[in-house]
């Protein structure tokens, strides 16, 4: 029960550049336990992406261990443990929102109800009920966002890997849907992995922070928040709050004096 | 009023054009005309004076260029004066070149298709196909077209059949070269997309790479219905076919008809701008229900 449902041992990349090796990730050790909303934060370059992306085998290590589900990567990727959220929603203009949502169902093979009954409920745990029948366009960029979060729920992955979900989208708008993936987080119980930049972001949301640095690509700090699992926005206004953002920020800033 | 608005904003600048090369044509009438009206009347031992000069030009038998005027009077004598069945009437022999036309672009669409998705899927054919396809454009039809006559003929094949093949030639083209960029057109984040739900190949074919290339496929499809016609009447011409717009061109080239040969020109034109509007109408429909803005 305690096993790590996502677990990296030693991870490094490497690409072979024309001006020579880019160490992309360099010693990666770190272990998600179930349940977990695990946020990477860094500045452009430290590899935050592409160790999600090695998580989600979009990207194959150069050396070290990856697990997920007590798996390789491929295996999980196979077995499709996890719902992956991009940057851009990536909904298809030619398909209704339901239709998208139906897509991955589709291609996994799940049967006409199942995918009517669970377009249903993921629409209605992003709220946007009523919607299923418009199509991308008739949507505004927050809208559509949750419309690809309610795509990466819809099949059984107990997973989800969000790539800077919210980067593109205006204050207002990302913290609203901050509270409402914390919401959808706590009723599903899935285990988050979360990509940002946004330092209040990170806090906010999760349970564990990774600060990362950059060239190599490493972990400068895992910080396990102490706040309660159950938080509103007015939590942000807090010494506590205040205080593991200091550190985050201590974390990015060490990071930073290295080079 | 705004309907009359509309209209005039579209088809204003449309008349426009037509006008300016009917004038341009009239006058060009007469400027080549006229040589063979002032030998008349120099041979008649008259003189003729400008104005009987230009109306001489308008109603030539076998003018070197046919006043629009002639054109259209013997366009509508051989369409709706003719009975559809008479081997006169342009309608039969238009029918002859297009149903020829339409075989050679389902052959040509249905092999474009099927090589971009090899050379889109296949890294050998990618490396070894196109090469080739952009080869095969390079050689003069009128110097294919007659070998794949005659020899289509040897084994028995000849018609409708040849004359498709030769459109076919012409039309693949577009639409290769065009499928290829549509079927490559999703971005990496679809593509990723698609590998985080570990779709098969065939399910990422259907779903993103088929629909994402439906543009492209119309855009291709005009320039290949259109390559598709002149296809299928440069297939009439070499051998001498008695039937079909090609056949209308060469007989009246072989008795200096070129009120004739101008008709079937015009004609030819008429057919190919509705063949390719019919596309654009598809097109439209298609990817408004597509829901792709266009």
């Amino acid at each position: 029960m305690n096993n790590p449902v996502i677990s990296a041992n030693e991870l490094s990349l490497t690409y072979q550049t024309n001006d020579g090796p880019v160490h992309a990730l360099q010693d990666i050790n770190l272990d998600i336990k179930k349940g977990e909303f695990v946020s990477f934060i860094g500045p452009s370059g430290c590899g935050k992406t592409t160790l999600l992306r090695v998580i989600a085998e979009l990207e194959t290590p150069t050396s070290g261990t990856i697990q997920v589900n007590g798996m390789s990567a491929s295996e999980a990727r196979m077995q499709r443990a996890y719902g992956y959220v991009f940057q851009a929603a990536g909904l298809y203009p030619w398909r209704t929102i339901g239709g998208n949502i139906k897509l991955p169902l589709e291609i996994m093979g799940y049967s006409k109800e199942q995918r009517e009954e669970r377009v249903a409920h993921v629409l209605e745990l992003v709220e946007l009920s009523g919607f299923d029948k418009k199509f991308p366009w008739q949507l505004s960029g927050g809208m559509q966002q949750r419309a690809s979060i309610a795509r990466a729920l819809a099949f059984d992955a107990d997973i989800l890997l969000m790539d800077e979900p919210f980067g593109a989208l205006d204050e207002i708008v990302r913290d609203h849907l901050n509270e409402q993936l914390l919401k959808l987080w706590a009723r599903t119980q899935k285990t988050i992995g979360f990509v940002t930049h946004s330092i209040p972001e990170a806090v906010f949301l999760s349970t564990k922070i990774v600060v990362m640095s950059p060239r190599p690509g490493r972990i400068a700090n895992i910080i396990e928040s102490t706040l309660p699992r159950d938080r509103s926005l007015d939590i942000r206004e807090s010494q506590e709050f205040l205080d593991i953002a200091a550190e985050v920020r201590d974390g990015l800033r060490t990071g930073h004096a290295d080079e | 009023m705004n309907k009359f608005r509309f209209f005039w904003h579209k088809v204003g600048p449309v008349l426009t054009v037509l006008l300016v090369i009917i004038a341009i044509w009239y006058a060009a009438t007469i400027w080549l005309n006229s040589s063979w009206a002032y030998d008349k009347a120099k041979r008649a031992d008259t003189t003729i004076s400008f104005s009987q000069m230009v109306s001489d030009t308008m109603i030539q038998d076998k003018p070197l260029l046919p006043a629009p005027h002639q054109v259209v009077k013997e366009i509508y004598k051989t369409t709706v004066l003719k009975k559809i069945t008479s081997k006169r009437s342009l309608i039969w022999h238009g029918w002859i070149t297009l149903s020829a036309t339409l075989l050679g672009f389902a052959f040509g669409t249905t092999f474009g298709i099927l090589l971009a998705i090899g050379i889109v899927y296949s890294r050998a054919m990618d490396m070894s196909v196109m090469p080739w396809v952009i080869t095969s454009q390079t050689i003069p039809i009128l110097a294919v077209a007659p070998m794949i006559i005659v020899v289509l003929n040897a084994v028995g094949i000849s018609g409708l059949l040849p004359k498709a093949i030769i459109s076919m030639y012409l039309s693949f083209f577009p639409v290769v070269v065009g499928m290829v960029k549509g079927l490559r057109s999703p971005d990496q984040m679809q593509i990723d997309q698609m590998r985080t739900w570990s779709a098969s190949k065939i399910s990422s074919f259907w779903k993103l790479r088929l629909p994402s290339s439906m543009p492209y496929l119309f855009a291709s499809l005009k320039i290949g219905i259109a390559a598709s016609l002149v296809g299928a009447i440069v297939g009439e011409l070499p051998t001498g076919a008695v039937a079909g717009l090609g056949a209308r061109l060469l007989a009246g080239s072989y008795y200096g008809q070129t009120i004739q040969i101008w008709s079937a020109l015009i004609c030819a034109a008429i057919l190919a701008a509705s063949l390719v509007a019919i596309i654009g109408i598809i097109e439209k429909h298609t990817l408004r229900r597509m829901g792709i803005q266009l």
